[in-house]
């Protein structure tokens, strides 16, 4: 990108997603703590401020806390048993921290000057990969050679057969890939998209059109951001079912 | 006028990868469309169904953020 002459608009949509170190410098090691740091650690200790210290009364009528944290529970446990069947409840307590860590995650990254961790693919790569690890390790151990099954479809034609076969092993790898670049993609388009629109406020004549344009993708994004969360969740607890049960 | 060639081909190539992504608005919009069709006609099974319209968007959706990628990489990271 050229460097703009004087009266020219920049626009620069993806500056928001430079990964800074907190403490100076411009390196960033492993150990670094950067923008992305802070932020999913706040994305933690809001989920922990919600749960542990939230619902510490353990009210029979709840607190306004703890019936917020009630409610999230209810959702993704009655998700989780709907889609992967009773056996599944066993691993709840994962599903259920990752759709609150993305959750609270995609919402802090929604706050003005905030940092979205969300939108960097080497975030939800680990979470989305993790998820695959996971589930096939599941389907392994819980079926042994049986989770191949998953990928002999024995209701179709012998010719077949093979071509499935092949489809659905593809198929297999390719959703960890999916499942993160849909993450990273839906919350990194639309910042970017604030982002232009708010570019173009600079221009005087479309400068009020521009607000409204930035509010109402801003309204967009927070349907977005929940929606991300819960169908990262929902795509989790499908895998786990395909281990669960894998035979077609 | 200036530039060059490859960065006349990376913003082609970026135009060409938005195409999928308006597509793709195609393929979110069929399944809403076909969801609504469907749950107005038998509204008591509505409900039921709303988890498999978000796995249908989100897998319809999915191919366009792909598209959407190449257009950005093609734009900021090549």
């Amino acid at each position: 990108m050229a460097d703009a002459a004087p009266g020219e608009i920049v626009i620069k949509p993806f500056d928001q997603f430079i990964v800074k170190p907190l403490f100076g410098g411009t390196e960033v090691h492993w150990y670094t703590i950067t923008n992305v740091t802070l932020w999913m650690a706040l994305a933690v200790l809001c989920v922990v401020g919600l749960f542990v210290l939230g619902s510490r009364g353990r009210a029979i009528v709840p607190s306004r806390s703890q019936s917020i944290g009630e409610l999230f529970y209810g959702f993704i446990y009655k998700m989780v048993e709907d889609i992967a069947g009773h056996d599944g409840v066993k691993y709840f307590p994962y599903i259920f921290t990752v759709f609150l860590f993305i959750f609270f995650a995609n919402f802090l990254g929604l706050l003005p000057m905030s940092f979205t961790t969300t939108s960097h693919i080497a975030v939800t790569a680990v979470l989305g990969f993790g998820v695959f690890i996971i589930v096939t390790v599941i389907g392994f151990v819980k079926n042994g050679a049986g989770f191949l099954g998953l990928f002999w479809p024995s209701e179709a034609p012998m010719a077949l057969r093979p071509i499935i076969a092949v489809i659905e092993v593809i198929s297999y790898f390719v959703r960890p890939v999916s499942h993160s670049i849909r993450l990273a993609g839906n919350i990194t388009a639309g910042h970017a998209m604030i982002k232009v629109f708010a570019g173009f406020a600079a221009i005087a004549a479309v400068a009020p059109l521009s607000v409204v344009a930035i509010a109402a993708v801003y309204g967009l994004e927070v349907l977005v951001a929940g929606i991300q969360a819960y169908v990262f969740t929902i795509l989790t607890c499908i895998y786990l079912k395909d281990a669960l049960h894998p035979a077609h | 006028m200036e530039g060059n060639i490859a960065q006349l081909g990376q913003f082609i190539g970026a135009g060409l990868g938005a195409i999928g992504s308006g597509l793709a608005a195609i393929g979110v919009g069929n399944v809403a469309a076909n969801y609504l069709s469907g749950a107005l006609r038998n509204p008591s099974a509505a409900a039921s169904q709303t988890a498999t319209l978000f796995i249908g968007l989100a897998f319809a959706e999915a191919l366009g953020i792909f598209s959407f990628l190449v257009a950005l990489l093609l734009m900021f990271a090549v």
